[in-house]
């Protein structure tokens, strides 16, 4: 049963290793026994999911405009303007400057070679703060701050793509793609917007942003495996990619008046943070589940588990618990993409609702098939390390 | 019976709770005192060296335990603080606040002094190599924490028990003050009758000074510290870095008249508009900081005559203070020359996340007080920005409503109106 404010996606941005927009990726994920596109050597012992070759240009016209990011914002505005391009929002200047925005942002892409000579000079000096100023002074270069601030990918869809409703940039790894999309999702609901550009973006292929998940250990080493199958190998479990999610969420009436092409309806948003110290997340995961008010019947479930041991293992419990459900575990293909998992999976499941079809196993040894048209699927952030989040995607 | 519900039909949002933090000292009372007699917070850099720096002042909060142990502790510390005091003088479980969170703090990176420490703590092969080997042999959580984002709020949750998933945001310098519409949108929507908005930043590292000098965003006037802040003067130079934190409890009017809560006053409206111009400039027109006064006061149903005083960004910043008054003399017309709009950055610096939020406290205190804390050091006026600043001395006045405005690098703006009483 539909309303008129329902939230409907009628707009997909995607980028990551397989490739960029929604009709490259349906049609990978949508051949049995793809392989992932891996890059084993670069950080070894980590292997990553490497960026695919991507022409900055088609989606950031100025070169001026481009020298003023680092990779990670470039790719969130890359896949920014995929999805308004998708939406036929891009160029419409009414639509653009009445489009609110949430960006999930990480940020912090420093100098690699800076801080290398910096690390360098301190092993024969003490006094390091003095060591610090004498070279950040000389060789930062100034637009570098601007270029890794987490508010500066926001910042760079307004000048780029023109979008300038309002623009609030959430932080908190997986947790802030799973706020963007929520509370994208409450002020549409309740009459607060009528269409709000929400995603992230995440650059893996930084030594920073492996350093992120890798001072409590949490990265995978040794030969890469699937994403539900890495328990008890080296390491931590978590394999990342680089990637980018942006979705045009927009009021249904909104988007039926200005007759566009709806993907698929967004279902009910849920949230939580487990204090998972006290053992709190299998009953978190369990009561987002019945949260979500899961329809009866075969479930298809886009998961964005990260192989993060002791949250995949849990969120694996949990869906294999119900018979109905038949998971996905997209990170077997993309990687883990961190502020980007999120919306991602809500991106993926939007497309197998809009196609009428699920997506084959991505690893045979621990999916089963899913035979028959999707009317709904779930999709699943449990944070590598904390805050988790689920939605309802419903055919259109 | 009061009104319950705003011109719009939603619910009214009070505010039950006020904390604060700035260089200034810990607390409304000790902020207060100092911000009305005219007392600048801002003092020689002592927490790092200052060799090679063009900047060596700043309003740094040096006096909490958490004071030299980096950006991420130093933050936490200021958000408990802040949130303690408001949620102590809201009256309800300081344990147990049972309402979301939404906590404006800055962008987290790898200290340097855990860089240090983690790199040579080990001698094999060199640079990321190196520390990512160190990295995924250490035992501990604790530098690990400090690197994700959502750390701070996730152990402020803890402490206060709000309810949820915290929501960590950063719009640059007008963060604060969207973490405080964030709580009014939630209210407003129904998801919940309270909410804890926070805003905290104790990130003034040596890095962070640096960034900020190298893009000349920074006054370099070291010589009299207490003086360098100079929001409308004419010899302005840069804003002062500075840390701090505000707190508020919001909580729908209804929710805090049934539970006989005292009303501090009231978050009548919120506006944004993002600016598509620069990177750090704001579109000569001025278009997006007038669209955001605008939109705040539509939103709290007033017009530009029912506003009596302007709390304004007023960072000190060449280009700051000029479109700031672009903007206002654009929205408020003639009558902005005889309009009171003074800057709390000329006391406590720029507050950066906290800023929105730390002035909104002010700004209700003022409205609570019948004071309006000066804009100091405006000994040298510029003659291109006619405003009644409140120069150098507080004012007596009536205050029923203000306007707050908070602007932002990467195009963010975002102003609160807030009223003295329900409507």
């Amino acid at each position: 049963m539909s309303s008129p404010r329902d939230v409907v996606i009628t707009g997909i941005g995607l980028v990551s290793s397989l490739g960029e927009g929604p009709d490259a990726h349906w049609q990978k994920l949508a051949q049995p026994g793809l392989q992932p596109v891996l890059e084993p050597a670069r950080f070894a012992p980590y292997t990553v999911h490497p960026l695919p070759e991507i022409d900055w240009n088609l989606q950031i016209a100025k070169r001026g405009d481009q020298r003023q990011m680092e990779t990670w914002q470039r790719l969130g505005t890359y896949a920014a303007g995929l999805a308004l391009d998708d939406a036929g929002i891009k160029g419409n200047d009414e639509l653009c400057t009445t489009m609110d925005m949430v960006v999930a942002a990480g940020g912090g892409e420093r100098d690699e070679a800076v801080d290398a000579a910096i690390l360098a000079a301190s092993e024969s000096r003490n006094d390091r703060d003095v060591l610090l100023n004498e070279k950040l002074t000389t060789e930062l270069r100034p637009t570098l701050f601007l270029a890794q601030l987490s508010n500066l990918l926001a910042g760079n869809i307004s000048i780029v793509h023109k979008v300038t409703g309002s623009s609030r940039t959430f932080m908190g790894e997986e947790g802030a793609g799973v706020a963007a999309v929520e509370t994208a999702a409450a002020r549409i609901r309740s009459g607060q917007s009528t269409h709000i550009l929400v995603g992230g973006a995440f650059q893996t292929e930084h030594s920073d942003m492996l350093l992120g998940y890798e001072l409590a250990g949490y990265l995978h080493r040794g030969p890469w495996k699937p994403v539900w199958q890495r328990q008890g190998a080296e390491g931590g479990g978590l394999v990342s990619g680089s990637g980018g999610a942006f979705l045009v969420l927009e009021q249904r009436e909104h988007a039926t008046s200005r007759g566009r092409k709806i993907y698929a309806e967004l279902g009910p948003v849920v949230s939580g943070r487990a204090r998972r110290s006290r053992g709190e997340l299998d009953a978190e995961i369990a009561a987002l589940l019945k949260q979500a008010a899961l329809p009866n019947g075969k479930l298809l479930a886009m998961s964005g588990a990260s192989g993060a041991h002791t949250a995949t293992s849990a969120e694996k419990a949990a869906l294999d618990a119900n018979p109905a459900i038949s998971a996905r575990g997209f990170a077997t293909l993309t990687g883990h993409m961190k502020e980007a998992q999120f919306p991602f999976a809500v991106a993926l499941a939007a497309l197998a609702v809009d196609r009428k079809a699920a997506y084959p196993v991505f690893d045979a040894a621990t999916e089963k098939s899913f035979e028959g048209v999707p009317q709904t699927v779930l999709a699943t952030a449990i944070g590598y390390h904390q805050f988790e989040g689920m939605a309802l995607v419903n055919a259109a | 019976m009061a009104n319950l519900r705003d011109h719009m039909g939603r619910p009214i949002v009070a505010v039950t709770g006020i904390g604060v933090v700035t260089s200034l000292g810990v607390g409304k009372a000790d902020n207060w005192a100092a911000l009305t007699s005219g007392k600048s917070g801002i003092h020689p850099i002592t927490r790092f060296p200052v060799d090679h720096l063009n900047t060596r002042i700043s309003g740094m909060v040096d006096f909490l335990d958490s004071s030299s142990k980096g950006a991420s502790l130093l933050t936490y510390e200021l958000a408990e603080t802040a949130a303690n005091e408001a949620v102590a003088e809201s009256g309800l479980d300081s344990s147990d606040f049972g309402g979301p969170l939404f906590l404006a703090s800055p962008p987290v990176e790898l200290d340097w002094h855990d860089r240090f420490s983690l790199y040579n703590s080990d001698n094999k092969d060199a640079g990321a190599e190196r520390l990512l080997r160190v990295a995924r042999g250490l035992k501990e959580l604790d530098i690990f924490e400090t690197t994700q984002f959502g750390s701070i709020a996730d152990r402020l949750a803890d402490r206060f028990g709000t309810r949820g998933l915290p929501i960590t945001l950063s719009t640059a310098c007008a963060s604060g003050a969207t973490a405080i519409q964030l709580g009014v949108e939630a209210i407003r929507r129904g998801e919940c009758d309270r909410a804890l908005s926070i805003g905290a930043d104790g990130s003034a590292t040596a890095e962070a000074l640096i960034r900020f000098s190298l893009l000349s965003a920074l006054s370099t006037h070291n010589d009299i510290p207490e003086k360098a802040s100079k929001p409308f003067s004419k010899d302005r130079d840069g804003f002062v870095l500075a840390e701090g934190s505000g707190a508020l409890v919001l909580e729908s009017l209804e929710a805090a008249l049934a539970r006989g809560a005292s009303v501090l006053g009231i978050l009548r409206g919120c506006g944004e508009k993002a600016d598509d111009f620069h990177r750090t400039r704001s579109k000569p027109d001025g278009s997006p900081a007038i669209a955001a006064v605008r939109a705040a006061l539509a939103d709290a149903g007033l017009s530009e005559d029912e506003i009596d005083y302007v709390n304004a960004h007023g960072t000190s910043t060449p280009e700051n203070d000029k479109m700031e008054h672009l903007s206002l003399s654009t929205v408020f017309g003639e009558r902005i020359g005889s309009m009171p709009i003074s800057s709390n950055k000329s006391m406590i610096g720029h507050t950066l996340s906290a800023a929105g939020a730390v002035e909104a406290a002010f700004s209700l205190m003022t409205m609570r007080e019948s004071v309006i804390p000066p804009t100091i050091n405006y000994d040298n006026p510029d003659p291109a920005i006619v405003l009644d600043v409140v120069p150098n001395k507080k004012r007596n006045a009536e205050v029923g409503t203000v306007l707050s405005n908070s602007f932002g690098f990467g195009g963010q703006n975002t102003c609160l109106v807030m009223a003295r009483e329900p409507v």
